[in-house]
């Protein structure tokens, strides 16, 4: 191809003109506010998580505290914990899942609406902690749900949740409004994502885990 | 109806059932996920209209096989799984797990650490029954004020235990012969402080809350336990002296230095649930005498013994089954040692399942809502009714 | 009265009690000293209902019920025996049988059992423990032991445990089901044989059992195909 045949491109829009901080801070006190819609909706939703009313084990026990006066969960939006799945943004899965709860974890986890999210908070919610060598704990829900922020610690503090819970508003505030990391309401053809449910089996629970969200690790050192 | 179905797992939770004298029942499964269960406890509840005519628990959704992975860990490795059982009250199952090894190992202690793990009980003794106090209210529905105000003081406790221990909750504190750590002067001063103001709490608290006259009309006549049936069921701890029953194994037994220390032992008349809370209530004031006493008397020595074994400890074969009054009750170890450096066989007398034994008596003929107040007065933690 | 004259007493009072089915006392080695007492399943209820019943004892109150597992293991003994040799074919008549002592290992196999232990103590006495203890005939078949819920209502959810992590069948008992286990699941965990399922756990650095398992999961992929082979 002859370069110099090439039709020129063309030249590429001029930019928008960026709105600096001064002038906003200039609209602002006249008034104005300028801002996105992203910005607004990611704004109302970060900062008024709602957890489900949910507690399993130890853990529960340091996210009742956190959600007392002393550390106070409310002025971070988490004004109210709901009892019931469908009123609740957000899954803190705190304490150990065994193996016979695990269903109902995920029953609940599939009851709650999108925009939804998961913090599996302590060891035992990450991979089954203190009691992994048991034959009725799940190493992980991260083998059946989705989770988004992990938090180490047995118990970890009340402020390690606080710290988690700011992690996580990071996170709604950074996610787009469109595209495929949208969350899953706003993706038009988005299946729900219904996630599997297992079931008692003989021996252990059927599946194990869910192929399509956890696969084993894979064995890189022996020695 | 067949009384033998095993309760449904899957789908519904609520579903009707014919039985053959009352006509149309519903069973309602309450639980795993409740408000109101303190954790993941399920009650299968058939209801005539408002009524329960049958309630059968459900166990096992925190079954950690505790005692199987006592089977494979050696005994010192075990006492931080200890704090994980009854896990509001770490510091009186650590203490019960080491007297059953001391029982087993004929280990000493001296006196230092015997009244430091006196103190530590009594600062649990306070810190469980104040929750108690929270969330049985939490359960009558006053949504989060009372519950506000035991976790403040609760606060307060583990302050001091982080302080000594490191942790708040999973203190990891006794060990096979005495103490882990020695509490500074310092210390000691705090637990003064904390002693000194915990009257005015407890005034203040039951200023709000006893006399109120919704807690009366909910909680009095409400889940009678009569005395015959809470000896025989095994019933052990507030519960039981709520009965009128009056073995406080701290009398009984006299384990520790306890018998120096003298402290009255409330009793209720009725055995209802108010006369549950009530005893609570009182037995904290209690604790609050033995905390001055020990204070008053504490004696300087070694924190542990000295010529205790911490590494390759294997004691001689045999067994011993060593208890405590933890604050939910009788909480016993039963160790059998083959001489190897692992228990042979490990178990945990778990009072708050045994106390669950009557709740189906209990809750006969009261409304659902009893039912959950029956279940906050039990005073249950599922740590340790599963294992 | 020390813990061993207690138990003697209360050995004599109960085999007078029950000449046909008498207890056997079972000493504890070790500091603990708390001996116990070996009682036969056929009439464990009646010395049950005696204990809690008579007005000496009043053992109200059953306050753990522990299920154990012996598995079988195998014995090797030395056994020492007298081996008589008949006199050679040209002794002289009336030579008396030479006798020597032989020494041989004998391998047995002492057959394994389920053992139940009840601790009773007495609340309106303040005494105890009475530990007693009933054994199945074997890990097999024979599992059936006679439940004590209808003495002591506390043996209720115990026994039930024991039945679910052993497989003891409680025969009397009200409303026997796996208490902590799924209804379906089989098998009995506790027991000293049971194999876990393999769940893919996971460990960093894994050695011993973790890594036994984690080479099963994974074949090593043939030499040249590219893919790097676990070091």
């Amino acid at each position: 191809m002859n370069p110099a045949a090439q039709t020129p491109e063309p030249a590429p829009a001029p930019a928008a003109p960026a709105i600096s901080d001064a002038e906003r801070a200039e609209l602002r006190r006249q008034g104005i506010l300028l801002t996105s819609i992203e910005e607004l909706y990611n704004w109302g939703r970060s900062n008024s998580v709602w957890p489900l009313q949910f507690g399993l084990a130890c853990c529960a026990i340091e996210m009742i505290a956190a959600s007392m006066a002393r550390f106070d969960i409310a002025r971070f939006g988490s004004e109210v914990f709901r009892p019931s799945p469908r009123q609740a943004d957000l899954l803190i899965v705190s304490g150990t899942v065994t193996k016979k709860m695990a269903p109902q974890v995920v029953r609940l986890w599939n009851q709650m609406p999108e925009p939804k999210y998961c913090i599996a908070m302590g060891a035992c919610a990450i991979s089954g902690g203190p009691f992994k060598q048991g034959y009725n704990v799940l190493k992980g829900i991260d083998r059946y749900i989705p989770v988004d922020l992990y938090l180490p610690g047995c118990p970890p503090r009340p402020e390690a949740l606080l710290h988690g819970l700011m992690e996580l508003q990071a996170k709604i505030r950074a996610q787009p409004l469109t595209g495929p990391a949208a969350p899953a309401h706003l993706r038009p053809g988005a299946d729900g994502g219904e996630c599997v449910i297992p079931d008692f089996g003989p021996h252990d629970l059927e599946p194990p885990h869910d192929p399509a969200r956890w696969q084993p690790p894979r064995l890189i050192r022996t020695e | 109806m067949n009384p033998a179905a095993p309760p449904s797992r899957a789908g519904a939770s609520v579903r009707a059932v014919q039985d053959p004298f009352h006509g149309d029942l519903l069973e309602v499964s309450m639980g795993p996920h409740h408000p109101s269960t303190h954790g993941v406890f399920r009650m299968i509840a058939t209801l005539d209209g408002e009524r329960i005519v049958r309630l059968k628990p459900v166990f096992g959704y925190l079954h950690r096989n505790h005692e199987k992975l006592g089977e494979s860990t050696s005994y010192l490795a075990s006492m931080p799984y200890t704090d994980r059982l009854d896990y509001l009250n770490s510091m009186t199952n650590n203490w019960a797990y080491a007297l059953a090894v001391e029982k087993l190992a004929g280990q000493a202690v001296p006196e230092r650490a015997e009244h430091v793990r006196i103190l530590l009980a009594e600062l649990t003794r306070l810190l469980n029954h104040t929750c108690l106090a929270g969330f049985l209210l939490q359960d009558t529905g006053c949504s989060g004020t009372p519950l506000m105000y035991a976790f403040r003081e609760r606060e307060a406790i583990l302050d001091l235990f982080e302080a000594l221990s490191g942790s708040r909750m999973m203190c990891n504190f006794q060990r096979f012969g005495g103490c882990r750590v020695d509490p500074s002067p310092a210390w000691m001063e705090a637990v003064s402080a904390l002693v000194g103001r915990y009257d005015r709490f407890l005034d203040e608290y039951e200023e709000l809350i006893t006399g109120n006259e919704i807690l009366l009309a909910r909680t009095q006549g409400v889940g009678v336990l009569p005395a015959a049936l809470a000896i025989n069921a095994g019933i052990t701890g507030p519960m039981l002296r709520a009965s009128g029953v009056n073995h406080d194994l701290r009398r009984v037994d006299g384990y520790g230095l306890y018998p120096r220390f003298p402290f009255r032992i409330p009793l209720g008349d009725h055995g209802d649930t108010y006369d549950r809370y009530m005893v609570r209530m009182l037995e904290m004031r209690e604790s609050l005498g033995i905390l001055r006493a020990v204070l008053r008397d504490l004696p300087g020595g070694p924190i542990i013994d000295p010529k205790a074994k911490l590494r390759g400890f294997r004691p001689k074969p045999g067994e011993a089954y060593g208890r405590i009054e933890g604050p939910k009750g009788e909480i016993g170890f039963y160790l059998v040692s083959d001489g190897g450096p692992n228990p042979y066989r490990y178990r945990v007398r778990p009072p708050s399942l045994i106390n669950l034994t009557v709740l189906e008596d209990l809750c006969l003929g009261h409304t659902v809502a009893d039912a959950v107040i029956i279940l906050g007065s039990i005073d249950i933690v599922l740590g340790e009714v599963d294992r | 009265m020390t813990a061993m004259e207690a138990i003697e007493q209360l050995h004599a009072r109960l085999s007078a009690r029950f000449p046909d089915a008498a207890p056997t006392v079972v000493l504890n080695p070790g500091p603990a000293a708390q001996h116990s007492l070996l009682v036969p399943a056929t009439q464990a209820r009646a010395i049950a209902e005696f204990l809690r019943d008579d007005p000496e004892l009043q053992l109200d109150t059953c306050s753990n019920v522990t299920g154990i597992d012996w598995p079988e293991r195998e014995v090797t003994e030395t056994v020492r025996r007298t081996v008589t040799e008949p006199p050679a074919a040209d002794a002289p008549p009336g030579t008396a049988p030479a006798a020597k002592v032989v020494e041989e290992k004998v391998r047995r196999v002492v057959p394994g059992h389920l053992e139940v232990v009840y601790h009773l103590y007495s609340v309106a006495r303040g005494h105890g423990p009475v530990i007693l203890r009933l054994r199945t005939g074997d890990r097999g078949e024979k599992v059936a032991l006679p439940s004590l819920t209808p003495v002591w209502r506390a043996c209720e959810f115990q026994e039930r445990e024991v039945f679910d992590l052993f497989g003891v069948v409680f025969t009397g008992h009200p409303d026997l089901r796996r208490l902590l286990m799924w209804d379906e699941f089989r098998n009995h965990p506790m027991r000293k044989d049971y194999v876990e399922p393999d769940d893919y756990e996971w460990e960093p650095t894994p050695h011993d059992r973790i890594l036994a398992q984690a080479r099963r999961h994974y074949p090593v992929p043939p030499t040249g195909s590219g893919e790097p082979a676990p070091r």
